[in-house]
């Protein structure tokens, strides 16, 4: 029988709140946590807002060494795994450390700290021979991210598989596919995944900026971030992390677990497009979600909501629109749409796992999250966006997807427990 | 279970470009250690480095790709096509959907962001280039080998420092199992750049000699850390099936096992490199006297080479095995290191001979290794066990073994 794999615990650090009881009033609520930047002055930028979020490590419970130590997204990973953790009610000192993996998702690793030692180190840029004398003992863990899934593989003690999966913008969904894959195949029994990103600093902002991919309506950061919206004009950044811990279902079941769903399909496709470009016709996100859909046995008219990617650059929402259309045919029409990026931004490899979480959350609570800011609709994006306002709905199977830099598209279908026939 | 072949390898290390030079500089030993040209190494302690030499990009790629690839990039993707030349494969002989890119990085495109990220604090934003949202970041060679060769199958990016060029490769072999023809598969990493370098010294792995002879000295007594290095390998896999739909297809040998494992950071606690080992032995369904020649991970540090050593010879018995680092010849090379190990398990294969670790002369007695000194040993290779480990903790372990 193939092994299946189903998540039990769930931690969140997002703008708006630490945590994951936070998250969701966020999003059910419809509010929005996007403003202007406070990390450093980003008035030289052409976009200078962002979805930040209030992190206070002391107060989160990281010793002196990992605040000193640890870049702030390897900080957000452990926060919220170990709320994860204790969420899943397992007790990981009795597992075997050799069936636990761990698979963490993240775009751009560490740059906040790379760029805050470069700037030293060359004295503002004004040196191209880095000064060897100004570099930090941990710098190598910042220059590659690996060194993240290595922080989180030690709390919980995992002796399994560990990887970070990096695939810019859908590394948080691709990270619990990857952890999906590794329960499947049978190498381990318990995956910590998930994603996180601290990309708020310069260069960062600039290289958004550069390409025009972010909003500029900085006058209202709360309601930059459009999707599907007329006068969308870009994504808006932000920072964050969620980490599941993912296990398999009779392994699950066994301790009595709590269950939120299952990581019933998933694939994710290259465009051979272009490396920042969409093709508007979507046909390689829609081959992803034929191929989740098929995996996970689903037909379309079974996916009760979409978790949209939802950037709110011109050329994504319509991207995936017609993605959904071109996959789900008329049934997509008659499926609720919203994207959480219109809340808490875009957190490029963190907000795949943020938004499975959050679907997750939809099928626990009955309730979908809108689309905030959506008050002009784009008559090109012509689905049910669900704006401005959550519905509730009796949701049994969640499409998830997501699009980023290099051409990635990755679709993901989760499902309630309860439908698994036996 | 489906099975994987390699049949198109391609190769850019410090002693060699492409599959052929590297392998007739392999085998004769000949090393590719040097002082640093790159960057100017003099206000840096450690001044040596396994360059890629007579690399010109411009000669191998459009001129639109050098502004928006880092050298790391155009390694990978000038190895791409070689691989895919060397398998026969042309265009539109398999539908684009069915081919996977899955690559390993650990730093991304560091040379090209710590250009932007100058030209960002010293001359301002507007001069950053538009190319540096994704030159540098992780994912950046599987996006661009994606284009390049219209390929719109899975795509992936593992991220395990030195672990990772093997882990890219078992988890291409992933994507076949779950129906995909043809997978990309490899590393090939770079990072010889001052903002790089810094980090690089930082790690307090580097070896602090810069005597290219005496450096990086694995398993020696006089062990002292390891050289960095550049290049790495690119291969393609593909099911026997589709490899039988090209005929004359050349199979160079067989991925049949892989595993992963992650060490345990208290000291009661054995590291997972044997059992990584002994998890893709099993995976591979083959017995520890199957195996003609382990090629080491090599750390070049004192208590990591007694790691591998014990594990080696927990497996093997003491002397059990023919162990090679041919490494030792180009430095370490990072997301790059574990594919071109396993490109040099499956060269080893196809050419039946074990090439040699060079520059060792005092192999540690306690170890019981029986390490490949110098010269290569000819005779039938038809199995090898790869061994990768990453800062950190991350092992990785794959069997190739000869295709029948």
């Amino acid at each position: 029988m193939s092994r299946r794999a189903v998540i039990t615990g769930l931690g969140t650090v997002a703008p708006g709140g630490i945590g994951t009881k936070a998250y969701w009033n966020l999003l059910s609520e419809g509010r929005s946590a996007t403003r202007i930047i406070t990390h450093f002055d980003a008035s030289p930028y052409r976009s200078r807002m962002a979805g930040e979020v209030d992190f206070d490590p002391v107060r989160e419970g990281l010793s002196p060494q990992e605040i000193r130590r640890l870049d702030r997204a390897a900080q957000f990973a452990l926060v919220a795994g170990r709320e994860a953790m204790h969420d899943s009610g397992i007790e990981f000192d009795h597992l075997d450390p050799s069936r636990i993996g761990v698979a963490l998702g993240t775009a751009v690793g560490c740059t906040t700290s790379l760029e805050r030692e470069f700037v030293v180190g060359s004295d503002r840029g004004k040196y191209w021979e880095i000064d060897q004398n100004y570099t930090v003992p941990h710098l190598y863990d910042y220059f590659t991210p690996s060194s993240m899934a290595a922080e989180v593989a030690w709390l919980v003690g995992a002796e399994g598989p560990a990887t970070v999966v990096s695939t810019g913008c859908t590394s948080g969904l691709d990270s619990v596919g990857y952890a999906a894959e590794l329960i499947a195949e049978g190498s381990a029994d318990v995956v910590i995944t998930g994603g996180t990103e601290a990309p708020l600093s310069p260069i960062t902002v600039v290289c958004f900026d550069v390409i025009r991919a972010s909003s500029t309506r900085n006058d209202d950061p709360e309601h930059a971030c459009r999707p599907f919206d007329r006068t969308r004009d870009g994504l808006v950044l932000a920072e964050g992390a969620a980490i599941l811990v993912l296990e398999e279902l009779e392994h699950a079941r066994a301790r009595g677990a709590h269950i939120y769903g299952e990581v019933a399909g998933f694939a994710s496709r290259c465009n051979a497009y272009h490396m920042t470009g969409l093709h508007p016709e979507g046909k390689e996100m829609s081959d992803a979600i034929n191929a989740a859909m098929d995996m996970a046995r689903v037909d379309p008219t079974a996916i009760g909501y979409i978790n949209a990617h939802g950037s709110g650059t011109k050329q994504n929402d319509l991207h995936e629109t017609a993605a959904f259309k071109r996959s789900l045919g008329d049934h997509a029409y008659r499926t609720p749409v919203s994207g959480f990026k219109s809340m808490i931004g875009h957190s490029l490899g963190a907000i795949g796992s943020l938004e499975i979480v959050g679907s997750l959350l939809a099928f626990e609570e009955g309730v979908i999250p809108p689309t905030a800011n959506l008050h002009d609709p784009d008559p090109e994006c012509d689905l049910d966006y669900v704006p401005l306002v959550a519905r509730e709905a009796n949701v049994n199977a969640v499409l998830t997807v997501g699009s980023g830099f290099g051409g990635f598209q990755s679709a993901m279908v989760l499902r309630k427990v309860e439908e698994v026939r036996r | 279970m489906t099975r994987a072949v390699v049949t198109g390898i391609g190769i850019a290390s410090p002693n060699g470009l492409g599959p052929t030079a590297y392998w007739r500089s392999t085998v004769h030993g000949e090393a590719a250690i040097k002082t640093i040209t790159r960057f100017d190494p003099s206000g840096y302690w450690a001044k040596i480095a396994g360059e890629v030499p007579g690399f010109e990009a411009g000669r191998h790629l459009q001129g639109r790709l050098l502004p928006q690839t880092d050298h790391m990039t155009r390694l990978t993707l000038v190895g791409t096509d070689w691989a895919l030349r060397g398998a026969g494969v042309q265009e539109n002989d398999i539908p684009d959907t069915d081919v996977a890119v899955i690559t390993a990085a650990t730093a991304g495109g560091y040379e090209f962001g710590q250009r932007e990220l100058q030209k960002l604090w010293h001359q301002g934003p507007d001069y950053v280039s538009a190319y540096q949202s994704f030159a540098w970041f992780y994912a950046v060679n599987t996006g661009q080998i994606s284009i390049r060769h219209g390929t719109r199958g899975p795509g992936a990016v593992v991220v395990s420092e030195q672990a990772g060029g093997i882990d890219s490769i078992g988890h291409a072999r992933r994507q076949l199992r779950k129906g995909v023809r043809l997978a990309l598969t490899g590393g090939m990493d770079s990072s010889l750049c001052p903002w790089a370098w810094v980090a690089h010294q930082a790690s307090g792995s580097l070896s602090r000699s810069n005597d290219p002879r005496r450096a990086y000295l694995p398993f020696d007594r006089d062990a002292s850390g390891y050289v960095a290095g550049e290049g790495g390998a690119i291969m393609v896999l593909e099911t026997p099936e589709s490899a039988a739909e090209r005929p004359g297809t050349r199979i160079y040998g067989e991925i049949a096992g892989y595993a992963s494992t992650f060490d345990s950071r208290m000291p009661s606690r054995e590291p997972g490199l044997r059992r990584c080992a002994e998890l893709a032995l099993r995976d591979a369904g083959m017995d520890a006297s199957e195996i003609d020649v382990v090629f080491a991970d090599a750390a070049g540090i004192p208590e990591l080479d007694k790691a591998e050593a014990n594990a080696i010879s927990a497996i093997f018995g003491p002397y059990g095995v023919p162990v090679t680092a041919p490494k030792t010849m180009t430095g370490r090379l990072f997301a790059g290191g574990g594919s071109l190990d396993v490109a040099t398990a499956i060269l080893s294969i196809y050419w039946s001979t074990i090439p040699p670790t060079v520059n060792v002369e005092n192999v540690v007695p306690e170890y019981e290794l029986d390490l490949v000194l110098n010269e290569p040993r000819h005779g039938r290779v038809r199995a090898a066990l790869v061994l990768a480990r990453g800062r950190g903790g991350f092992n990785s372990a794959m069997v190739v073994r000869e295709y029948r």
